[in-house]
This record gives C-alpha cells, sequence and structure tokens, in this order.
C-alpha cells in the first residue's frame, strides 16, 4: 500500500487539500491572460509560474477545467512523424511525458505501450520506411516489422491474406505510450494554482482591446481585465478567437469523433492504427477500448456524433481486429479540431507585439502538451522564440515553409 | 423453487411453461423456463449473485431486472458483458459469472473492500508514482490486471450482422400506456407509425405495475390499448427494438435481432419512461435489495417470488403497489418504510393497511445486514429520519431477505438529450424535467414527470395530435396537454443516508460511495463534468443510469448550489451499450476489377493493391518477384510487352472553354496544342506542390481526353468541379475512367503487333509520331490510341470501352504470339520506368515536391498568366530550391541494393531520401532516384545513403535518364 494513501485512510478527517482555487472575483490587471484552460493553457501557466517566477497569471475558461479536446482526446502519445522539425519537438514531449507524474506529485499514468501502425499497401510500407528511418536518424525507436514480429505484438490481428486490405509489415513506434488525459491537465492546474496562478472556470473570453498593435484589456462575461500579454490556447476555437485579435489563421474547423466500449480484461498492449482503413483502437488502463479514426468529412462547429462515422469506425475496426464484433460500445463523443493545411501547429509570435499563438493542434495536440507549455513559457517570459518552435510560427505560410506532417497523421493522431 | 414452483398464472407473461430448459452457471446446472432470463431462472433456484463488482469485488445481483444495471453483467461463450437480467435463457448455455477471484461466493479479492478508506476517490492520481520507475514496473500492471469485468474470446469472429433503412411518419419510441395512446392518436389521423419497444411485450409498466383498484387493473389497461394498437393498419410494431440513438434531422438507429434499422422518421415520441432509482444506504447494493419495480417484475413477467420476507423502502405510492404485489404473491412483507412524514393516504396505502401490514413512516433504511458470508441481505435497521439524510441514533432491526426500494425515478431522457433536449431539475417535486426539445420531437408519459394512468394515456393521445399537426395532416385545435399532479409526485427529494462506516453506493458500477464524491468536491473537482471524470461516476456499463440523480444531489449539496444549477453529465448515443458488430453491419469494402482481371489471374499474376482496384504486379510465383519483373522488363526493351492501364482516371473535358480550363488547371501550355497532339500535364495545388499528373489528348477543338493517376483522379475531377465552379467556364466535365479500359502495347515489335488488328490508322512514324493520338478501331473495337512512352520504347496506349477489355487482350495476345509478346505487371513497368528516368507522382514526389524539384520545370508554363499554383511556384523558385531528384547508380557491386526511403546524408545530417531504386537488369547495376541537396545534384558528385542496418553506401549522381538519352526508341 502505497504511503500517500495510508494518510487518506488512517485520518479521521479528510486530509485532502483543494488542488484549484475556488471560484472567486477577478482582479483588474494580470501580467499574463491565458485563453482556454484545457492542457496546453495550463502547461503553459505552470510553466510560467514554476521555472519563471511569473506568477500574475490568469487561466481563463469557458466551461470547466480540461473540458474541451483535453477531455475527448484519446491519448495516444507518439513521436514517430516524418519532419525533422515534428520528430524533435514531439520527441522531446514524450519525454516530459515520462517523467510527469514526479515533476507533479500527481500519477499521470504514463504507460509505454509502443505504437503498432499497418501497412496495407506497398506505398504505405515506403512511407512507413521513410519515417522510421528519420525517426532512428533523431533517436526516437521506430521500425519497419514484419508479419511475424506484428503477429506477436497483437496476435488477434486479422492477419489473413485473404482480407480485403492485408496487412503487408508495420511500423512499430517502441516510444509510443498513452497516459490518463484529464490527469495532465489537472496536474498541471494543480501545480500551477499552488503557486498563485488562477483558475477561473465558467468564464468566457468575448473580446480584446486593441490599440496600436497591443492588446490592452480582455472582455470576459465577467468583466473586464488589462493584461501584459495574453496567449491564445482555445483549440478548437483558435479561429474564433484569433479573430478577436484581428489574426485570420490558416485553419479549417472539423469535427473529430471517437468512441468508447465497455470495459473488458485487458488483452491489448500496443496502441493500434490503420491508416488504410482509416480507423485506431487501444485498450485503456480501466479495460475499455478506444476506437477513432479521420474527422468528419465537412467543417462544422457542432459536437454532435453521427451514426455514419460510428458506423465506418466499427467496420473499419472489425475488418483489422474482428474480435471487436463482440464488444459493446457505451459512448460515442465528438471534439472541435482545428486543422492547418500542413498538419502541424501554429505556435509563437503574433501580429500583435503582445498576443502569442498556441493554435493549430488539429487532431494531434494532446501529445505536445508538456512541449507546448515549456517553450511557450520560456517565448512568453524571455520575448524570444526557442530554437524547437520557430519552424512552426505563423508566418511559415507565407514563407512556403510548411511542415508537412499529413502522411504521418492520418488516422493516428 | 424449482420450475414447477414457480407462481401461478397470471404471474409469468414471459414463461413458455410448456418447454422446460436446463443451463449451466458457474458449474452447477439450473433448470428454466422457455421465456425465462438468466437471472430470473438462477433467482428462481435461489441463485441470487450473478457476478462480482468492478473495484471490492462485492456480491452483486438483480437491481432493475430490466437491463438497465451493471450488476447483472454475466459471461457467455464469445459475449463478455451481458446483462442476465434480459437476455432469454436458451437450452444447454453455459453462463459465467464475472470479476471474481477463486468462487463467486468467496472472491479472493473481496478483502479490498474493507482498504475502501485507504482508496478515496482519485485516489490512483495520488499515488503509485513514488519513487520514479515504479508506477510502469510495479503499480500499472497490477492495476490494469485488475481493471476490465468479461473476458473477450480473442478468436471471436462475428456472425452474420446487417443493416435496413425504414421510413415512417411518426416513430413513437417506447410503448407503455403513453406510446401506445401516442401511436393510436397518430394513426387515427392517418400518419404512418412505428412503434418501437425494447420489450418482449408491449405495455412498458402496464406489464409489471400496480394501478389502484383491482389487481388486475394494469392488464385490463394493457389489453385494451395493446389490441386497438394491434388492430391498426397504420401501426407497425417493433418489439426487443432498441432505439439506441437519435441523430441529426430524427434518424433513429433501431436494433433488433441482428440488424440494424436506421429509421428516418418526420415527427418522434419519446414515451422512453422513467428509470426506478436505488436508495442509497449503508450496504444498499447485498443481493436481495433491489428495486421495487425489479420485484415487480420478477412475479409478473417470470412468475418467480423475490423473497420469503420482505421490507419495502418507499417515498411514494408506488412502493404500496410492491407491497400488495409482494403480498398476492405469497411474501410477508415485514413493514413498509416509508420515508415520508406524512404520506398522504391513497388506495394503495390504504389496501396495505387493511391487509395488516406495518408501516412505519418517517423513516428510512439506515444500513442493510448481510448474512455470515456477506453474500446476502439478512436484515434491516431502520431508523426514523432525524432532518434531510440523517438518522436518528437507535433503530429496529427487522430481519428480512428482499428489500424493495422505491424512492423515485429519472425519466428517460437519453434521447431527448442525443436531440438537444436539456435536463432541468423541479425543486417542488425533486425530480429531473427535460426542457429544450428540437421541432418534431414530442414527449409524453413518465418520462415528462406524468405517473397518473389517465393523464399519462392524455398526454400520449396530446402528443400524437401534436405530431399530426405537424405533419400537416390535422389542423384541429388539440385539447390542451395535462397538467402534472400532486399524485404524480413520486421523488422522496433526500433518500441519501451517509453511515460513518461508509458503504452507502451512489455509483454500484464503479463501487462509488457517498464520500467519494464528496471527496472530489473538496479536491476542487466541482463542476459535475470533473466530479464525472475525477470519481468515474457514470462512466461504468450503465452510464449513470442510477447514479446521476444522487450525485447531483450530493454534489449541489457540498458545493452550496442547486440540483439544477448542478446539472447532469452530457448523455450521449448509444442509449444501452451496443455491439460493433451491429454498427459494422456486413463488411462492406469493395473491390474494382478491371475488364482484364481474370486474363491476369490465369496467367499466374500476383496481384496488387492500388486504392480500390487489383493490378497484376507480376506474372508468376510469389518469391519470384525479381526474377519475373527482370524477365517482363527485358521483353519489352528485347520484343513486345502488354500491360493493364485500365486504373488510369480518365476525365473528358468537353466545350468551347475546354482548352481554357486545361490551362488553368495543369501547368503546361494548352491553348495551341493542336488536334491529334497529347501533352503532359502536371497539376501542381495551390502551394504549388505537384499533386497529380497525366496526358492530355485533344481529340477535338472542343474535347480533351485526360488521364489521371490510379489513385488520384478521383481528387483531380473533385478539383476541376470546384474550381470550374469558381471560374463558371463552358465546359462539361465527366469522369469516365470506369467508361473506358486500357492497354499500355511497348516494346521495338509493337508497331507489328498492332498493324496485325489496326487497319484504319496509318501507323508508320510519320503519320503518327510520338505523342501523336489518333481514333481508330483496333480489332474491329473502337479505340483511342495514344503514342506514349511510360516505359522507353516505342509504344501505345490503347482505350476502348471497357467491356471490350478482354477480348482486346485476347487479340493482342494472340497476335503478338509470334513476336513474343509476353504480359508485364506494375512491378516492371516500375523499373522500367526509372531506368528512363519518368517520377511516379506520389513514390518520387511527396506533400512538399514543387515542379524544379523534381525536375518537372519544362513542364511549368511560366509565361500563362495564372494556373492553380502560379504564385507558389513563382516565389518559391526566386527563393531558390533546398532539395533536387536525381538520378544515381552505385558503382560497388557488392553494396548492398538501398531501398526506397533509405536517407541521404551529408554528414550527420539529413538531406534527402531514396524515392526510386532497382537493380536494372538492362543496365547490370543498381539505379535509383533519391532527393539530395542541390549542392549534391551535380551529376558526377557522390552522396552517402544510409542503407539497411545504417550500412552506409556511396552512390554516384548521374544524369538522367538511365536509358535511351537520346528518345531514338521511344520515337522510332
Ligand atoms: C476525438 C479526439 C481525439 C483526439 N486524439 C488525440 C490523440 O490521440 N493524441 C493527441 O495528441 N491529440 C489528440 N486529439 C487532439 C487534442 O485533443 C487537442 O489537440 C489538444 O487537446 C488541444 O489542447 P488544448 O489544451 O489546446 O485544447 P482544449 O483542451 O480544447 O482547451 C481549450 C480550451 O479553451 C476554451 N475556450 C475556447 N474559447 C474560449 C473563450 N473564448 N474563452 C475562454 N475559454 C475558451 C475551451 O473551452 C477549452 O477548454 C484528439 C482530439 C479529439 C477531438
Amino acid at each position: 500500500m502505497p504511503h500517500a494513501l495510508i494518510k487518506y485512510g488512517l485520518s479521521r478527517s479528510y486530509p485532502g487539500h483543494r488542488h484549484f482555487n475556488s471560484r472567486k472575483e477577478l482582479k483588474d490587471h494580470y501580467d499574463v491572460v491565458i485563453i482556454g484552460g484545457g492542457g496546453h493553457g495550463a502547461a503553459i501557466a505552470y510553466y510560467l509560474s514554476k521555472y519563471h517566477g511569473v506568477k500574475n497569471v490568469v487561466i481563463l475558461e469557458k466551461g470547466y477545467l480540461g473540458g474541451g479536446n483535453t477531455a475527448r482526446n484519446t491519448a495516444v502519445i507518439r513521436a514517430n512523424y516524418l519532419t525533422e522539425e515534428g520528430v524533435c519537438f514531439y520527441r522531446d514531449s514524450l519525454k516530459l511525458f515520462r517523467g510527469l507524474s514526479n515533476e507533479f506529485g500527481y500519477n499521470i499514468m504514463w504507460e509505454n505501450r509502443g505504437q503498432l501502425t499497418l501497412a496495407h499497401t506497398d506505398a504505405a510500407i515506403r512511407s512507413f520506411r521513410w519515417r522510421a528511418e528519420v525517426n532512428k536518424h533523431l533517436g526516437v525507436r521506430s521500425e519497419v516489422i514484419g508479419l511475424d514480429e506484428i503477429r506477436e505484438l497483437v496476435p488477434m490481428l486479422n492477419m489473413s491474406e485473404h482480407a480485403r486490405f492485408p496487412i503487408l509489415a508495420g511500423l512499430w513506434h517502441a516510444d509510443g505510450g498513452t497516459a490518463r488525459h484529464d490527469a495532465v491537465v489537472w496536474g498541471y492546474a494543480k501545480g500551477a494554482c499552488e503557486r498563485g496562478v488562477e483558475l477561473h472556470q465558467l468564464t468566457t473570453v468575448t473580446g480584446l482591446d486593441i490599440e496600436s498593435g497591443r492588446v490592452k484589456a480582455v472582455n470576459t462575461n465577467r468583466g473586464k481585465i488589462q493584461c501584459g500579454c495574453v496567449v491564445q490556447a482555445v483549440a478548437g476555437n483558435s479561429s474564433v478567437v484569433g479573430r478577436m485579435a484581428g489574426i485570420h489563421l490558416p485553419i479549417h474547423t472539423f469535427p473529430l469523433q471517437a468512441m468508447v466500449t465497455q470495459p473488458y480484461k485487458p488483452v491489448l498492449g500496443p496502441l493500434v492504427s490503420s491508416p488504410q482503413y482509416h480507423v485506431y483502437v487501444q485498450q485503456t488502463s480501466r479495460g475499455e477500448f478506444v476506437i477513432g479514426g479521420g474527422s468528419d468529412p465537412y467543417p462544422l462547429y457542432n459536437t454532435r456524433s453521427t451514426l455514419e462515422m460510428k458506423e465506418s469506425l466499427a467496420a473499419a475496426a472489425m475488418e483489422v481486429l474482428p474480435f471487436l464484433g463482440q464488444m459493446r460500445l457505451l459512448r460515442q463523443w465528438a471534439g472541435i479540431t482545428d486543422m492547418t493545411p500542413d498538419y502541424s501547429p501554429i505556435m509563437g509570435l503574433s501580429p500583435l507585439e503582445n498576443y502569442y499563438l498556441d493554435a493549430g493542434w488539429g487532431t494531434w495536440g494532446f501529445k505536445a502538451t508538456p512541449i507546448c507549455g515549456v517553450t511557450m513559457a520560456e517565448l512568453i517570459a524571455t520575448q524570444r522564440v526557442p530554437d524547437l518552435i520557430k519552424p512552426f510560427s505563423l508566418d511559415r505560410f507565407y514563407q512556403f515553409r510548411q511542415i508537412n506532417e499529413a502522411g504521418a497523421t492520418a488516422a493516428s493522431h | 423453487m424449482s420450475v414447477e414452483e414457480r407462481l401461478p398464472a397470471p404471474a409469468g407473461l414471459l414463461l413458455d411453461r410448456s418447454k422446460k430448459i436446463s443451463f449451466r452457471f458457474q458449474d452447477k446446472q439450473y433448470e428454466a423456463w422457455q421465456g425465462d432470463s438468466i437471472a430470473s431462472a438462477l433467482a428462481a433456484s435461489g441463485q441470487w449473485i450473478l457476478s462480482r463488482s468492478f473495484k471490492y469485488h462485492r456480491p452483486r445481483g438483480i437491481l432493475s431486472m430490466a437491463g438497465q444495471d451493471a450488476n447483472a453483467l454475466v459471461q457467455l461463450p464469445s459475449d463478455p458483458n451481458t446483462l442476465a437480467d434480459v437476455t432469454p435463457v436458451s437450452d444447454q448455455l453455459a453462463v459465467v459469472a464475472q470479476n471474481f477471484k477463486g468462487s463467486l461466493e468467496h472472491d479472493k479479492h473481496a478483502w479490498i473492500g474493507r482498504f475502501s478508506r485507504f482508496m478515496p476517490a482519485g485516489f490512483y492520481y495520488k499515488a503509485f508514482f513514488r519513487p520514479k520507475g515504479v508506477w510502469e514496473k510495479i503499480w500499472a500492471p497490477i492495476i490494469r490486471s485488475r481493471a476490465g469485468l468479461g473476458v473477450v474470446d480473442t478468436n471471436y469472429t462475428s456472425g452474420y450482422f446487417d443493416k435496413q433503412y425504414a421510413f415512417t411518419d411518426v416513430a413513437v419510441i417506447g410503448a407503455g400506456p403513453a406510446g401506445l395512446s401516442a401511436a393510436l392518436a397518430a394513426a387515427n389521423g392517418g400518419a404512418s407509425v412505428l412503434l418501437v419497444d425494447e420489450n418482449r411485450l408491449l405495455g412498458g409498466s402496464l406489464t409489471y405495475a400496480r394501478l389502484a383498484g383491482a389487481a388486475d387493473a394494469a392488464a385490463r389497461h394493457r389489453e385494451q390499448l395493446v389490441s386497438a394498437v394491434g388492430a391498426h393498419a397504420n401501426i407497425t410494431v417493433m418489439c426487443e427494438s432498441m432505439c439506441n440513438g437519435w441523430f441529426t434531422d430524427n434518424w433513429l438507429a433501431v436494433i433488433k435481432g441482428s440488424r440494424l434499422y436506421k429509421v428516418r422518421a418526420k415527427e418522434v415520441i419519446v414515451c422512453s419512461g422513467s428509470m426506478e432509482q436505488p436508495a442509497i444506504f449503508r450496504n444498499n447494493d447485498l443481493p436481495g435489495i433491489m428495486l421495487g419495480s425489479a420485484a415487480q417484475r420478477l412475479i409478473k413477467w417470470y412468475a418467480v417470488r423475490p423473497g420469503r420476507q420482505a421490507v419495502v423502502l418507499t417515498g411514494n405510492s408506488h412502493g404500496y403497489g410492491v407491497a400488495l404485489d409482494l403480498l398476492d404473491a405469497g411474501v410477508r412483507v415485514a413493514a413498509v418504510v416509508d420515508m415520508r412524514a406524512e404520506p398522504t393516504a391513497d388506495a394503495l396505502s390504504r389496501a396495505i393497511a387493511d391487509r395488516g401490514v406495518r408501516i412505519i413512516t418517517g423513516s428510512a433504511i439506515y444500513e442493510a445486514v448481510p448474512d455470515a458470508s456477506k453474500n446476502h441481505v439478512v436484515a434491516v435497521e431502520v431508523r426514523g429520519i432525524s432532518a434531510r439524510g440523517r438518522c436518528a441514533d437507535h433503530g429496529e432491526r427487522i430481519p428480512c431477505d428482499l428489500v424493495c426500494m422505491s424512492p423515485g425515478y429519472t425519466p428517460a431522457y437519453q434521447l431527448i438529450c442525443h436531440a438537444g433536449g436539456r435536463v432541468a431539475y423541479d425543486d417542488a417535486t425533486s425530480m429531473f424535467t427535460l426542457e429544450g426539445l428540437p421541432q418534431h420531437m414530442h414527449m409524453a408519459g413518465s418520462v415528462t414527470g406524468m405517473y397518473v394512468h389517465e393523464s399519462v394515456c392524455a398526454e400520449g393521445r396530446y402528443a400524437g395530435r401534436a405530431a399530426l399537426q405537424s405533419l400537416g395532416l390535422s389542423t384541429e385545435d388539440i385539447e390542451p396537454a395535462p397538467v402534472r399532479g400532486l399524485s404524480d409526485r413520486v421523488n422522496f427529494d433526500w433518500p441519501i443516508f451517509a453511515h460513518p462506516a461508509g458503504k452507502e453506493f451512489v455509483d454500484f458500477d464503479e463501487d462509488l460511495q457517498i464520500h467519494d464524491i464528496i471527496v472530489s468536491t473538496l479536491d476542487g473537482y466541482e463542476d459535475i463534468q470533473l466530479v464525472k471524470r475525477y470519481t468515474t461516476v457514470g462512466m461504468g456499463p450503465s452510464q449513470g443510469r442510477h447514479s446521476a440523480l444522487a450525485t447531483a444531489r450530493i454534489v449541489a449539496d457540498a458545493t452550496g448550489r442547486t440540483v439544477a444549477e448542478t446539472g447532469v453529465t452530457t448523455a450521449r448515443p448509444p442509449f444501452a451499450p451496443e455491439r460493433i458488430a451491429h454498427n459494422a453491419g456486413r463488411s462492406f469494402y469493395p473491390e474494382r476489377h478491371s475488364a482484364m482481371h481474370h486474363r491476369h489471374l490465369e496467367a499466374g499474376a500476383q496481384m496488387l493493391i492500388a486504392g480500390a482496384w487489383l493490378r497484376p504486379a507480376f506474372y508468376g510465383e510469389k518469391g519470384q518477384r525479381d526474377q519475373c519483373m527482370a524477365r517482363e522488363a527485358l521483353n519489352v526493351r528485347q520484343n513486345v510487352g502488354l500491360v493493364d492501364v485500365s486504373t488510369l482516371g480518365g476525365i473528358e473535358v468537353r466545350g468551347p472553354d475546354a482548352a481554357e480550363l486545361l490551362q488553368r488547371i495543369y501547368t503546361f501550355r494548352f491553348a495551341k496544342q493542336a488536334v491529334g497532339r497529347c501533352r503532359y500535364a502536371v497539376m501542381a495545388n495551390e502551394q504549388g506542390v505537384v499533386i497529380d499528373d497525366g496526358v492530355a489528348c485533344r481529340l477535338h477543338e472542343q474535347l480533351y481526353y485526360v488521364t489521371a493517376t490510379t489513385g488520384g483522379v478521383d481528387r483531380v475531377y473533385q478539383s476541376m468541379l470546384r474550381w470550374n465552379a469558381q471560374w463558371r467556364l463552358n465546359v462539361d466535365i465527366a469522369n469516365v475512367t470506369s467508361t473506358w479500359c486500357g492497354v499500355n502495347i511497348a516494346g521495338p515489335k509493337s508497331r507489328e503487333v498492332l498493324r496485325r488488328l489496326c487497319t484504319d490508322v496509318d501507323l508508320s512514324s510519320q503519320a503518327f509520331p510520338y505523342m501523336g493520338v489518333q481514333e481508330g478501331h483496333v480489332a474491329e473495337i473502337p479505340a483511342r490510341i495514344m503514342r506514349v512512352g511510360f516505359v522507353g520504347e516505342l509504344g501505345y496506349e490503347i482505350h476502348v470501352p471497357q467491356h471490350y477489355g478482354e477480348y482486346l487482350w485476347d487479340r493482342l495476345m494472340e497476335v503478338g504470339v509470334e513476336y513474343g509478346i509476353q504480359p508485364f505487371g506494375i512491378e516492371a513497368q516500375r523499373l522500367l520506368r526509372l531506368e528512363k528516368g519518368h517520377i511516379i507522382i506520389g513514390q518520387d514526389t511527396d506533400a512538399m515536391s514543387f515542379p524544379a524539384e523534381v525536375n518537372l520545370d519544362w513542364a511549368v508554363a511560366k509565361e500563362k498568366p495564372f494556373f492553380v499554383g502560379n504564385r507558389a511556384i513563382q516565389e518559391v523558385n526566386t527563393r531558390g530550391l533546398t532539395r533536387k531528384l536525381a538520378g544515381f547508380v552505385i558503382e560497388d557491386a557488392n553494396a548492398p541494393c538501398p531501398q526506397e526511403s533509405h536517407l541521404v546524408l551529408d554528414g550527420d545530417r539529413m538531406t534527402g531520401r531514396v524515392t526510386s531504386c532497382y537493380v536494372s537488369p538492362t543496365l547490370g547495376k543498381t539505379i535509383g532516384m533519391a532527393f539530395v541537396a542541390p549542392e549534391q545534384a551535380q551529376p558526377g558528385s557522390t552522396v552517402t545513403i544510409k542503407s539497411t542496418n545504417g550500412r552506409l553506401v556511396e552512390a554516384k549522381i548521374v544524369k538522367l535518364p538511365f536509358y535511351d538519352p537520346d528518345n531514338k526508341r521511344q520515337e522510332m
């Protein structure tokens, strides 16, 4: 029995203390206003307060803490991207994930399960090999593997050569894993609040007062606040909030759905994904199977779920893992994702002097939460753009320097 | 109780007492009547424990008898997490319990419950991670191995599941008195009605509940309604059908048997009823403690006596009905414990008093007492309620083996919430209420909080008429909707009694006690969504059906808000857990075959997948790829080969602006292209990236036939349509890919072969030069003949209407025999084109390839005022290239042949990658193409390739093409 729990069991009154500040009035001024209380917003606040001594920070969240995409995402954490910029960035994020529980004193339940992506065509094998080569060169464990190794990792896969799209090879990413998504945002918010950051839930940013290229004040449903600087970390609402700052972001917004089954005894270790069938599957530590796939076909700001997506995810999942047919679905949901043309995020400076962007996270931004927090906090505190995120600036779209991760993102997130 | 000892009819509505069956549970044999559910048959034999709980491994038994709780989850072969209370038992079925270690009666993991105080809500966030590394090595595997309920069959393959569409004016969900009345009203007005109910019998609560008056009052009402519905021509009834989700525009998912019905309804009337809730007191989860309605279902549906001596805990008049039913079934009722201080007397309570049953008012069950084995209830401690949620210090112990709970209900609001309806809370009645229904959705019955039979039926009729009005089938004024009265008050406001020793379960699925919910608010997780996520309340298999109301009350109380402010978490589809196989239906991943497909198979081809198509990779044994490829390629170089190119996309652009459209869509010039000529066409996107290529053939002044890549044609076609929606050029664009099929006949002898079959076209080099296109006949078939050459030899691409494909193939192969004709596959074609230095889009290009990088700048008409990608390409060109596609050879005969995608290095820096690489049988060495840094691209320079296992291989950059640089062979 871990020591931490004995304390709870033996004390007569509950020895816990609040992880986040209780509801209170907004102050008139904050040095840093973070719009969006998802994982990203909380992480930025955490690193600002812990490593840069910036404590007069507020997180404004229109709903509840982490209730946006952080709550809805399927927590695939991996670094097997394609471009040098992408691989280095996500690689460093993965490193942070491994130490996060101890950094927080709060268990985020990181599990290094490994991720298996399936190739059903020779074109896919070619692109997997490319990723594997780039990954290995940059210190990320990825390997193109054959059928025997695949069978050993996930014996339940449909390995029949008569499958409609037979499995030909796999991309095995030994570093990949997953963590409890909620715990990540809670751990960051808890650490930030302990250091004086204020978290205000049910607080919506409704507009920005801008004067000569600077944000002067932030308007909310609870009144106006003055600010030193502002960072937007609002995932699916990036274009909407960006527009308040007069910034047009190259983003199209689509719903992304996922679904989950009842809990079953653990049988599936690795995260499995099949770009050909547009589906990925993993079993959570609670025993549920989480199934996700590609975005909805049409741009939309609505988190309704559709029968069509459920049918196609179910069909695809069963092509790859036929044994899933017996399982029962409990829930289906959607999040709103902001997609950039090159499937890479937009981070860093904006056309406004004291306004920072943390946007364009599409379907893949959970895994970037720690490194994005570290680098964005450094940028805000030092006014210098860290090398790691320089390539992801907004102006890459004007410079023809896109960082194309389309192929490495499809159906794996 | 053996099957013969069941209660006499009319109890046992669902039983067929002419058929006795037998089944196994754990390692014992049990008897049942046909029609029994697993749980009813077990209960009849005195087996009350069905499975063990998720976290503390507590014994669990029947709770709802309605398929609404996770207590009843058992394991069938290849079917884990099956609801024992609603799944019919079949002969020789083998059932086992879930989630226990050792035996079901003595679970070796049951000790965990004693340590529950060490495991407050969110405990796993607070521990298990120190020292570093211990989580992954020790705790995660332990916790993971404890997770989950049923055991899946990893070899399972599903049987037959399919789908059907259905359409109706009105869909009525739920066939209780409200649904039956609504269906009749709508049908009487001329609407077609689909009436859906999950149960085997129509009638909803009338099949088990007790109405005031005669014992058979409910049955008589039911009989009337059901026979009227059965006789109505406009009503289609679907029983044993679960309406599991509402999707946009009244698109309903209904599951029946092995079929998913997708129903489009003009109007939906939700009469889904309400779900009885448990009361919350210590040990409220012991087997023998169940909802009042569960006991009634056991009696009325299955003729099972639910116990010998009962205590009924109630907060409404329904509990008295339960007590009456128990008495009638021969159960002794030790007491009715009414939580209300001064209950209003009504017919049911008076009947109970008349039958001499003790009624204890203003009191609650403070704690249930288990037997020595802790497997069943043997008594309850009844105490007076001293304040809300508080009991007096002393009470009375009443022995019993059955406790029935009737503290109130929660509306079955799920479908309404899927449709955007909101859950509110009415403090006056302590009930959830629903508001904000979308258009074309109505509701009636206890889902609206209506419980008195007459008003339930009236509300059903009202909803039916409202639907008629909305359909335009009725313009009559409708009588006003009935309003809820005092007798509809069924919820006791606070049936929650904390105990210092805990184990008062709020959520049975997740073993959550009152304290767990409060802890979450103390830790700062106050929003109901955060409470759910932190404690996992409502996340289990029953999705909070029995915990949402209590949780909302407890959280409201702990955070000083109203229940309405606190709210509930979002209900999402499906309503009830549904099989993945139901959603998948029949596997539908169609394959496209070219017209010559069978000839390839007959010739022994190994097929490869290209999008939806299958194409011949090579002809020969599976393991013989390299030999076959070399043989096929050499035959093309020396004699003549035939390859199926039917999968190539074909698009016809027709009209006065046809040339203009191509001029704008593709990078090259087309305006002045002569009729009868072909031209290479490269397509870029707005970022200037090469995304497709093909050949544009000008057949007439106003008709282009443009080919596109196999995988790219749909996108090309879409993008032409999309652009032209903006440009509004006077053209007609048609994707004719499946109208035409084609072959490429290539090799020095191809002209001679073709001559034998084509007499109306002059094939001489002068009359039909390279890049010419002609229309004529080949083997009497009308054909489009293009003189193009991907493989670098004299060759013709012959396109014919697709149904002639096999005939064309046969004739060419037949007359070609004496010239040595052989079919060749995609592999040989890829090799041949590499020798000739042609790129394949998608293989030698990637998502960021600009034309100049892949040596296609010659195919970009820089002087054109506009084409898609124009601006970007110009910009990129003025900035200078960052990489270039170059040809290379490997001179060292002992070096391993690099694989496609191996990296090109400059020191430690990645400068590019190999895109194509083969050992060329024609040239006798390894050749390839690779992206390299611009400064590495000069012919003669060497680059390093990081080959298999990291081995570094030197490659020499050479000028492209490798083969026939003067184009003598393709232009002969
Ligand atoms: C179904 C699904 C599956 C996914 N799977 C993965 C995966 O497996 N791996 C992965 O890495 N990524 C995945 N993602 C993507 C990932 O969830 C997101 O990229 C990531 O969570 C973004 O983090 P965030 O903190 O920026 O966003 P969020 O958690 O969405 O936080 C943004 C917050 O801003 C708030 N907000 C918005 N507007 C305002 C305003 N005007 N005022 C105040 N607050 C506002 C929102 O309420 C929200 O809470 C998935 C996404 C979805 C939808």
